[in-house]
């Protein structure tokens, strides 16, 4: 439970269906780490804070179900924040989320509530799971309101992770979960939604780093470089390549007589290499460690519609399996789509259906 | 589901005969003790007859204690008011790494002012060494605070030795002794303390209402401000009722003791060695043997389970219907590490995987040994799923 109406409406549906649960939080950061990112001596960013944790305790008690905040903070620095800090020095774009999803959430802490006795989590995701009888698989589908779907963030989950999961949202739009929160009369009914990666306060993950590696006493110069055109011009200078994405135009400050994209970020040089809009244009894409959802690891090419970040709209391509179990697929789009970035999933859907997904290289 | 309380350490229920006098001062004795006319001269007289049957618990003069809000005001109260009070132009504290927040955070709050302050780390049994104490002292050191029952683990510190220590280099000694008040006798003049805190609901009395000892001739400053309650160190409307409560508390108290103790002794043991047997890789904190270490209070237990968390554990039994306790709650309420353990030497692992147990009135030896059923049958449960546990026991076989 966050404290967000997702998750409460999640355990008030739940606890009407009259099975006896539990309420969790997740205690994940540490609010008073990083002090220079406060507003104003309060506390960072909005996830795991005291505000948050008080709605989702309000929600337990009205509820009259246990609660309890469990403390995944060592967990969630190994295994969420580093790597989301290391992607990006390494030229690549993280998923927090789905790095938490995959470490943390559907893995140590679904041990833990299985620990204390729970046969099954529920979270708050716009997501549809089923078990298909045919395949013998669980099989998951876009949540019913393709506008709060989240299932580009769900792909890394195993079999034996969804057998012991449900996503009551699924099938609702997000209006009917807010009517659903007046109707069981939750505290959090009105609370606005939240957008942004959890532990980086108003989505400036790039002074989330700074301030990060002010902590462990790394120079900012080490991740500064150059900023060069694809043909190797130094154009000027850049901060750190952690302030870059591909495809991004914001904050380059380097003046040309045509609008500047990052095409890449170099690590090794430290370089962030710029070009022209056209030049982001990729037809094929290799993605690995696939994880393969509502069917087995394909033998032969199959065509799908993929997408490369969360907010892109799904596009034609043919997957090709590569290797044992198709751990790797090479992707060939129909069009060339832009601004493919490392570090991010490729999604591959059938219609609604999750085949399943795997990290751009 | 039934519930069984195994935490008496963070708080005891108000026994019946305390909630009655609680109740008939309520009702019956409505005045403000500082009034002059004769319905504040009713208060004033159920608020001393408190203070007598609370000095009784403590072996001190009637006079020399100060009620307060509870055990954390009485610390803040001791070591804010008693350095204040002094008047040296270079001051030095000297506590421990073990202490409760209501002593560690005033004495950041001292650091913070300028004045250093030394923490001594106790030894592998949770015990502090005089001697360390003594090599600690400077020539400015003003106050030596040092609790008598640790809270997690129930050590008992050698508080009158430390005490000697501390007077022959002219520093006054502090003891929080919330977790020792009304579990083992107290007699503030054999201890040689100057300061002494005690918390009423630690011994069944409400929540709300604690007591200072300040030994006669002993200097504190307010550290609030207001009327002139409590011969000028601590100002507000003396909460009469809640006093009353915890005096009736203090005289059961030790009437009960010896009995009470013994008794608890017994139960503390038969979990202790139940879980031991029954629960591969466990131990208790600050005991390489079993009945070996330090003193220790009779009520509490703090035992390991290695390779799984402690936060599991409490939520697992929690749910079975039994309260324990793991750690120290955070803001949120997520469990960290005890900081206690962890200055004991305890490897965070270990201290993660640690629970404390604290037994009180309500428990038998029925409940004791349905919480040995349950801790073993939680603690296979979560190993079963612990990948720290199963590489700490595939470990063993290599």
């Amino acid at each position: 439970m966050s404290g967000g109406v997702d998750s409460s409406v999640v355990a008030g549906l739940l606890q009407r269906r009259g099975q006896p649960i539990v309420g969790l939080t997740m205690q994940l950061w540490n609010q008073r780490r990083l002090p220079e990112l406060a507003p104003e001596g309060g506390v960072t960013g909005r996830c795991c804070s005291l505000d948050d944790v008080y709605d989702a305790r309000q929600v337990a008690q009205h509820l009259g179900i246990p609660y309890y905040v469990v403390n995944f903070e060592a967990g969630f620095e190994e295994q969420v924040v580093k790597p989301f800090i290391d992607d990006y020095l390494s030229g690549r774009t993280p998923i927090p989320c789905t790095l938490c999803n995959n470490f943390i959430k559907f893995d140590q802490f679904l041990d833990l509530a299985t620990g204390v006795g729970a046969s099954r989590i529920a979270t708050g995701h716009y997501a549809q799971l089923r078990f298909d009888d045919a395949s013998g698989r669980y099989q998951m589908s876009r949540g019913a309101d393709h506008s709060k779907d989240q299932t580009y963030f769900l792909f890394g989950l195993k079999q034996q992770q969804l057998a012991r999961t449900d996503f009551p949202l699924g099938a609702y739009t997000k209006p009917q979960v807010r009517e659903l929160a007046r109707e069981l009369g939750l505290p959090v009914a009105a609370k606005p939604d939240s957008q942004e990666i959890c532990f980086v306060p108003n989505g400036d993950y790039a002074a989330f780093i700074d301030a990060y590696f002010r902590e462990r006493g790394i120079a900012p110069e080490e991740t500064q470089g150059e900023i060069r055109d694809t043909e190797g011009r130094v154009l000027g200078e850049h901060a750190g390549v952690h302030h870059f994405t591909v495809g991004q135009r914001r904050g380059l400050r380097v003046a040309a007589g045509e609008p500047l994209y990052v095409i890449a970020t170099e690590p090794a040089s430290q370089r962030v290499i710029v070009g022209r809009n056209e030049d982001l244009l990729r037809a094929r894409l290799t993605a690995k460690d696939m994880n393969w959802i509502s069917i087995a690891p394909p033998i032969s090419p199959l065509r799908a519609q993929v997408k490369i970040r969360n907010k892109h709209a799904a596009a034609d391509a043919t997957v090709t399996p590569i290797g044992n179990d198709a751990a790797r697929v090479e992707i060939r789009f129909d069009e060339p789509q832009r601004a493919v970035t490392p570090g991010q999933a490729a999604v591959l859907y059938a219609g609604d259906l999750v085949l399943g997904g795997g990290w751009i290289i | 589901m039934r519930r069984f309380y195994f935490d008496h350490n963070a708080t005891t229920p108000v026994s019946q005969p305390v909630l009655e006098v609680l109740v008939s001062a309520l009702l019956e004795v409505p005045g403000n003790a500082s009034s002059i006319h004769q319905d504040g001269q009713a208060a004033k007289q159920h608020l001393e007859m408190a203070r007598r049957e609370t000095a009784a618990l403590l072996g001190c003069e009637p006079k020399e204690l100060v009620f307060t809000s509870g055990g954390t005001e009485a610390d803040n109260l001791a070591i804010l008011g008693s350095v204040r009070a002094n008047s040296a132009p270079q001051k030095h504290v000297i506590t421990t790494v073990i202490e409760h927040p209501a002593v560690l955070n005033p004495c950041r709050e001292l650091e913070r002012r300028g004045v250093p302050v030394t923490y001594i780390r106790p030894g592998p049994d949770g015990a502090v060494d005089p001697h360390d104490i003594r090599r600690a002292l400077k020539p400015e050191t003003v106050l030596v605070s040092v609790m008598h029952a640790n809270n997690e683990t129930g050590t008992l510190q050698p508080i009158a030795e430390i005490a000697a220590v501390a007077h022959d280099a002219g520093a006054l000694m502090h003891s929080d002794g919330v977790q020792a008040a009304g579990k083992i006798p107290i007699d503030v003049r054999e201890l040689g303390v100057d300061l002494y805190s005690i918390s009423g609901h630690k011994f069944y009395a409400p929540k709300g209402i604690g007591a200072l000892y300040v030994r006669t001739g002993v200097k504190l400053r307010p550290i609030q401000f207001g009327g002139k309650h409590e011969r000028e160190r601590r100002p507000g409307t003396e909460n009469v009722p809640s006093a009353v409560a915890m005096g009736k508390a203090a005289a059961i108290a030790q009437e009960a003791m010896s009995v009470e103790s013994s008794r608890l002794e017994i139960l503390r043991d038969r979990l202790e060695t139940g879980i031991l047997l029954r629960v591969p890789d466990t131990g208790v904190n600050g005991c390489a043997v079993i009945g070996g270490g330090a003193a220790r209070t009779a009520n509490t237990s703090n035992i390991y389970f290695d390779g799984l968390e402690g936060e599991a554990l409490v939520i697992s039994l929690d749910l079975k219907g039994f309260a324990v306790s793991s750690g120290s709650a955070c803001s949120s309420g997520a469990v960290e590490p005890s900081h206690v353990l962890l200055g004991m030497g305890l490897a965070p692992e270990r201290a993660r995987a640690s629970l404390r147990f604290s037994l009180g009135a309500s428990n038998d030896a029925e409940q004791v040994d349905a919480l040995i059923d349950a801790v073993a049958e939680s603690a296979a449960q979560l190993r079963k799923l612990s990948p720290t546990y199963s590489y700490l026991s595939d470990s063993q076989h290599v």
